[in-house]
């Protein structure tokens, strides 16, 4: 255990010494102190050191020193160190010596309403940002049709296979269990109707039409959206965004296009892999469980999907397709340059995604049924 | 000015990737209160060094010692402790972009310390003074520019007032003034703190005007050439290649 430390003053007519004993680091306990405001009478004219009986020091003593000196300017007294050890005299001068102007404004914390504020002018930003990208990727489009865009295939491959094949696990683990609970939710309600076997059209329904698009859109989006983000917002850290300008290369062509157009495809496949998957989980609890013969089963599945309930769920999941991989890439590319804006330029692509395809799925629902599709 | 009490001693180190070795055989030592630069063309290992002697990977072969006490074969709890009376200054600063400058600072001190809010405040102010950066405790490290964030990680790194330094390349990316700016703000911390310095650095200029004692590592053999006062090293190293790196010639025979 580390000796503690005291500080004791002594004065002597027009001069006061201050005696440090012990052990001034902080790692020690500290002890009773004399009053620093009191410490200076109106006659007190010097103020010296006595560190003779000092067994060690570090940035303790320091502060407390500071904190002595700032009170003798106040009060106008002169301080003479020579009575400290050496480093500490070296350091305090060090700690008086400028080499950056101080700040001409300090960072404060926002108030409330400057909080407000700043988050309304983000999120206008951000709807212009969203505007202004939607126009560059219409642009990219026309130039990848026109031969004009820049990109390796070989990334367009990888990003094909990436949110494809290897995607696949998970969106039909996913998608089985979805199903599978549909069945089973579905299969309580019918039963007192002694409607059983109406858990066929339920589950294909639901997943053809919604659950299916929606589920592999909102894994896509906790999977590749971020994956993209995380990807473009590191390149933007570092600089490597920059290369490509300055090369000449468009990095939307460059990173966007490969990215973007691998979902698009993508999505609609892994959809109906979703679909038939989690119709396979609902046919386990009818089969199984509500012992509704197979064939059956599987009658009443295909009676009950038209080709129109398939393509309503093709059309959705091209759009979450899109908006994943673009709520993805939108917030890599403009991410900040630090680890903390990777981060959260990787939250807020994952939050955006699903927002965005929870809303368009609805819309897609009204208007839908207004058509009577 | 320093005693000849050896702080750091490493035995036949061998550096290696997997199978690749790196370096081997590196036996020098660190004394007490003086400034080491570890010196080597780009790729030789030194920052890799330097991982090794702040506890971050393991050797290959051979050990470390701190105060006399193999660093590798002491318990964790040890190692972490000895780890907390070292600082080091990363190349970039690596200051902790979630954080302003003040709480990158106060964050070693709330964890390792029991002190009080208010006395932690004092002391990162009196680190940012120390280091020239007074006021600038609320700024997040994104608003300072470069030298200012290696001046930042400084002051975080010194935050315990520890026994050790060790630097990974101070002057890279800064302008001369600013180099040179930081390489006397070490040597007078050094000179006030008391505290040892190790430096990784292929800069000639802050190789001379700080260093008291280095060691050479070559590429080529993957061995250290050299170990010693770089400007005795310069006149009179019988190595042609730490000669040649020391007065940046071309040839072996090229005068400086």
């Amino acid at each position: 255990m580390n000796p503690d430390c005291e500080l004791q003053a002594s004065h002597d007519n027009e001069t006061v010494c201050l005696t440090f004993l012990g052990s001034w680091t902080i790692h020690v306990t500290p002890c009773g102190f004399p009053d620093l405001t009191k410490l200076f009478s109106p006659q007190t004219k010097r103020l010296i050191f006595n560190s003779e009986h000092l067994i060690e020091w570090d940035s303790r003593l320091l502060v407390k020193l500071s904190r002595i000196t700032e009170i003798a300017d106040k009060h106008s007294i002169e301080v003479d160190l020579k009575g400290l050890p050496s480093g500490v005299r070296k350091l305090l001068r060090l700690t008086q010596k400028k080499t950056f102007a101080p700040p001409d404004r300090t960072f404060c914390p926002p108030g409330v309403l400057e909080e407000i504020g700043n988050h309304t002018i983000g999120f206008y930003q951000q709807a212009i940002d969203m505007l202004a990208f939607t126009g560059d990727i219409l642009l990219l489009y026309i130039r990848f049709f026109t031969g004009r865009a820049r990109y390796l295939k070989k990334d367009f491959i990888y990003f094909l296979y990436d949110c494809g094949p290897q995607a696949l696990p998970i969106v039909a683990l996913i998608s089985f269990l979805v199903g599978f609970t549909l069945a089973f939710i579905g299969s309580v309600q019918l039963r007192m109707f002694g409607a059983d076997i109406y858990v066929a059209n339920l589950v294909g329904l639901t997943m053809t039409r919604e659950m299916g698009p929606m589920m592999a859109a909102i894994i896509m989006a906790g999977r590749t959206g971020a994956s993209y983000a995380a990807q473009l917002g590191t390149m933007q850290v570092n600089e490597e965004i920059d290369a490509l300008q300055t090369m000449g290369i468009n990095p939307l062509d460059f990173l966007v296009l490969p990215r973007l157009t691998a979902l698009i495809i993508m999505m609609p496949l892994l959809a109906i892999c979703a679909d038939f998957i989690g119709i396979i989980g609902g046919f386990f609890i009818g089969v199984f469980s509500l012992d509704i013969s197979p064939i059956l089963y599987y009658e009443q599945t295909i009676k009950a999907i038209h080709l129109k309930h398939f393509l309503v769920g093709m059309i959705k999941s091209v759009v979450f397709g899109y908006l994943v991989a673009f709520c993805g890439c939108i917030k890599g590319m403009h991410c900040g340059r630090s680890a903390d804006a990777v981060g959260k330029a990787t939250t807020s692509a994952v939050v955006t995604a699903i927002v965005f395809i929870v809303i368009t799925d609805a819309v897609f629902t009204f208007f839908f049924n207004v058509l009577g599709i | 000015m320093t005693n000849i009490t050896p702080l750091i001693d490493v035995q036949n180190l061998t550096m290696a990737y997997g199978d690749f070795i790196l370096q081997k055989n590196l036996t020098f030592s660190v004394k007490k209160g003086s400034i080491f630069a570890i010196m080597g063309e780009s790729g030789c290992g030194k920052s890799t060094l330097l991982r090794h002697l702040t506890g971050l990977k393991r050797p290959a072969a051979g050990d470390i010692y701190f105060s006399d006490k193999n660093f590798w074969q002491s318990s964790k709890k040890s190692r972490v402790q000895r780890m907390q009376k070292c600082g080091v200054l990363y190349q970039s600063g690596a200051l902790w972009s979630s954080m302003t400058i003040g709480e990158n600072i106060a964050l070693p001190l709330q964890q390792f310390t029991s002190l009080s809010p208010k006395l932690i405040a004092e002391i990162v102010e009196l680190k940012l003074a120390l280091v020239g950066l007074k006021g600038f405790s609320k700024y997040p490290p994104s608003a300072i520019s470069g030298g200012m964030r290696k001046r930042a990680g400084l002051a975080r790194a010194i935050a315990l007032d520890p026994e050790i330094v060790f630097f990974d390349e101070p002057s890279a990316g800064l302008d001369p003034i600013s180099s040179r700016m930081l390489d006397d703000l070490i040597l007078e911390l050094r000179d006030s703190m008391g505290a040892t310095i190790v430096i990784v650095t292929h800069e000639l200029p802050s190789i001379f005007a700080l260093a008291d004692d280095s060691v050479f590592l070559d590429t080529e053999t993957r061995t250290m050439l050299a170990t010693g006062n770089p400007k005795i090293l310069a006149k009179e190293s019988d190595n042609l290649k730490v000669k040649q790196f020391l007065s940046r010639s071309l040839s072996p025979t090229e005068q400086p």
